[in-house]
């Protein structure tokens, strides 16, 4: 089959691969229809990952149809269409008992590599997403083998297109959970997103859907800003206006209620890439990677809430702690528990009320992946959100 | 409060970028902040390598600037992960939470002959009946082997053992089952001491050398868990990839 690899640092190709089989009997194996890039492969391409291997498949967004399953999977059969969670789900530790998916206790073969770092724990597998994270194969190919296959996977069983539910595989959960996070009173909360990537957009109107009186959106990026913008926000260029007294204007000098950084090391990813990048720019001495961590916490209101849907992987220093305490700040962060967030958003799609196909700027085969990936990061042609058809 | 006296920024401001040395005098807190930074990346960069020695150097020099970065301190003994008793003891433990009843836990270690299947590092264990066994490892010297008896057995709660005087290890340990609060299930907590051949040089040799018991009953108990909670053991092994021969 064919398939996006991972070829080293800056190197993503097309390769041939064999097609993926059965290794437990709880496994099944999806023809994979559509797939997305994530803000967070960047990170993989720019190598900074630990614990990638050359070949390694990337991608961690997709949904397809299942073609085959394993002896001991019950609830679902071939020809079943389906999305995918990006994170590796047991079903049955006490974490995933609570709903707290990504945080699964056994579905990481390599734990031992997360323990080391995160103080003896290490959260779930994630798939495409380097082995630290389990070293599962991704699904920017054509198939991908599924484990825990009876957990993770969601049928989809209306007529609705796969750019309108795909994003159900992240995204859309992980800004949903951002701003559920938040917990937002409806008709008094005003919330601030920074960020208006991906994962930004999807805050920012989930914010929305929760009742937010008022959503207020900070970047750089003219297209970004302008997505944000048609959906009914405010927005907030941090380049030409100062993001902390244009914040405190918009607010009556109260502060956001609640603030997303959606931006601190989602530039990174929502893997380890953080990691190694924190430590690159202590080295050459530069913060900018968390201005928007900093400005989360300088602009909050008191009581406020920061929310963090991004990563971070590794140390970081010069937060303004004393601002947070001050304020009384409560923060709250984490990778995304995506599998309990897939039914209730389906139904918001299904009733209409969100349509995420929104987000997509770029339409593409595997072949050209390469290509996007490298437009993605650069933020070429307007790019935010590209899907690939594995089989165009 | 804070027993820092340092006074907070104006609102608005952004933070001091300067390096600061704090009351204890300890490692400044800029050099401190390189250190943890540099120490994460070499322990990526240790986890990453193929290679075993540069695994070794590189995710022990790593743990240690990361742990001098956390303390302020020599980093030495952290890095190695040794612990020693004042009588020259090296102890290990771990625990695990595992989401089934204790009394079906106690069960699978009671089994003595099925130990090896728990930890790795046993070769063999055989009931010679009464409280007495004899336990065989696999040691890079060959294989060694000792009686021991059981010196606890509380169903449902404990189980410890002892080698008899004059093993070739000296070596006692125990394992002990305790209910989680709420339903989650057992905490079995395992803690082993031997005196290792050679002394604590012995044990710093031992860990250079690859053995690495902290790490093998981390790796044994997150086995037992994933056996009892699945029933099998999630893997990638044999998966596809576009590495030589296809396999990862
Ligand atoms: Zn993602
Ligand atoms: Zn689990």
């Amino acid at each position: 089959m064919k398939a996006i690899v991972w070829q080293g640092a800056n190197r993503v190709g097309v390769e041939t691969v064999p097609d993926p089989t059965l290794l437990l009997p709880t496994d099944a194996i999806i023809r994979v229809t559509s797939t997305a890039i994530c803000g967070s492969d960047l990170h993989l391409l720019d190598g900074v990952i630990p614990s990638m291997e050359k070949g390694d498949i990337l991608g961690h967004e997709f949904m397809g149809e299942v073609v085959e399953v394993g002896r001991d999977v019950r609830r679902l059969k071939v020809g079943d269409r389906v999305v995918v969670p990006f994170n590796i789900s047991c079903g049955v530790c006490d974490p995933c008992r609570r709903g707290l998916f990504s945080a699964c206790d056994n579905s990481n073969p390599n734990h031992r590599m997360a323990e080391a770092l995160y103080g003896g724990v290490s959260g779930g597998g994630l798939f495409g997403y380097s082995h630290m994270y389990g070293g599962y194969a991704g699904g920017q190919a054509q198939y991908v083998r599924v484990p825990f296959a009876d957990v993770g996977p969601h049928r989809i069983e209306s007529d609705l297109r796969d750019e309108q539910v795909l994003f159900l595989t992240d995204i859309f959960p992980t800004g949903y959970q951002a701003a559920e996070n938040c917990g937002i009173v409806p008709g008094r909360d005003v919330v601030a997103v920074f960020g208006a990537g991906p994962v930004g957009q999807f805050a920012a109107r989930s914010a929305q859907m929760l009742g937010a009186a008022h959503v207020i959106v900070i970047d750089r990026v003219p297209e970004r800003l302008a997505m944000a913008e048609a959906a009914g926000c405010q927005v907030i260029n941090y380049e030409q206006e100062d993001v902390l007294v244009a914040l405190r204007e918009s607010t009556g000098g109260r502060g956001p209620d609640h603030v997303i950084d959606a931006v601190g090391m989602e530039a990174h990813g929502h893997g380890p890439g953080a990691l190694v990048d924190t430590a690159k720019q202590r080295l050459k001495l530069s913060f900018d990677r968390i201005t928007a961590l900093r400005w989360a916490l300088l602009s909050c209101a008191k009581g406020g809430t920061v929310s963090l849907p991004g990563v971070y992987g590794g140390l970081i220093d010069k937060v303004p702690m004393g601002a947070a305490f001050a304020k009384g700040l409560t923060f709250k962060m984490g990778q995304t528990h995506t599998h309990r967030h897939i039914a209730p958003l389906l139904s918001r799609i299904e009733a209409g009320e969100i349509d995420p196909s929104f987000v997509i700027t770029h339409r593409a085969s595997l072949d050209d992946a390469p290509d996007l990936y490298r437009t993605f990061r650069d933020k070429q042609g307007g790019c935010i959100k590209v899907v690939l058809n594995p089989w165009g | 409060m804070s027993e820092d006296r340092s006074t907070p920024p104006p609102e608005g401001s952004t933070t001091p970028t300067e390096p600061q040395t704090d009351a204890a005098g300890q490692l400044p807190a800029l050099e401190r902040s390189v250190m943890g930074s540099v120490g994460v990346a070499l322990m990526g960069a240790g986890l990453r390598s193929a290679r075993p020695i540069q695994k070794l150097v590189l995710g022990s020099v790593g743990a240690g600037l990361a742990a001098m970065a956390a303390t302020g301190r020599n980093p030495l003994a952290t890095a190695l992960k040794i612990r020693q008793t004042p009588q020259g003891e090296v102890l290990v433990s771990d625990a695990v939470t595992i989401g089934k009843p204790a009394d079906d836990l106690y069960r699978v270690w009671r089994d003595l002959a099925g130990l090896p299947r728990l930890m790795t590092h046993l070769k063999a264990v055989e009931a010679l009946g009464g409280r007495r066994s004899r336990w065989t490892v696999e040691a890079p010297t060959g294989t060694v082997s000792w009686e021991a008896d059981l010196t606890a057995d509380e169903p449902g709660r404990r189980i410890a053992w002892a080698a008899l005087p004059g093993a070739a290890v000296e070596n006692h340990g125990e394992v002990l089952f305790r209910p989680a609060p709420g339903d989650r299930g057992t905490e079995v907590v395992v803690r082993l001491a031997y005196r290792p051949p050679g002394g604590s040089a012995g044990a710093i040799a031992a860990r250079l050398f690859g053995e690495e018991p902290a790490q093998q009953l981390r790796d044994d108990l997150m086995r037992f868990k994933r056996e009892q909670e699945l029933g099998f053991a999630p893997t990638t092994e044999g998966q596809s990839s576009a590495r030589a021969g296809g396999q990862a």
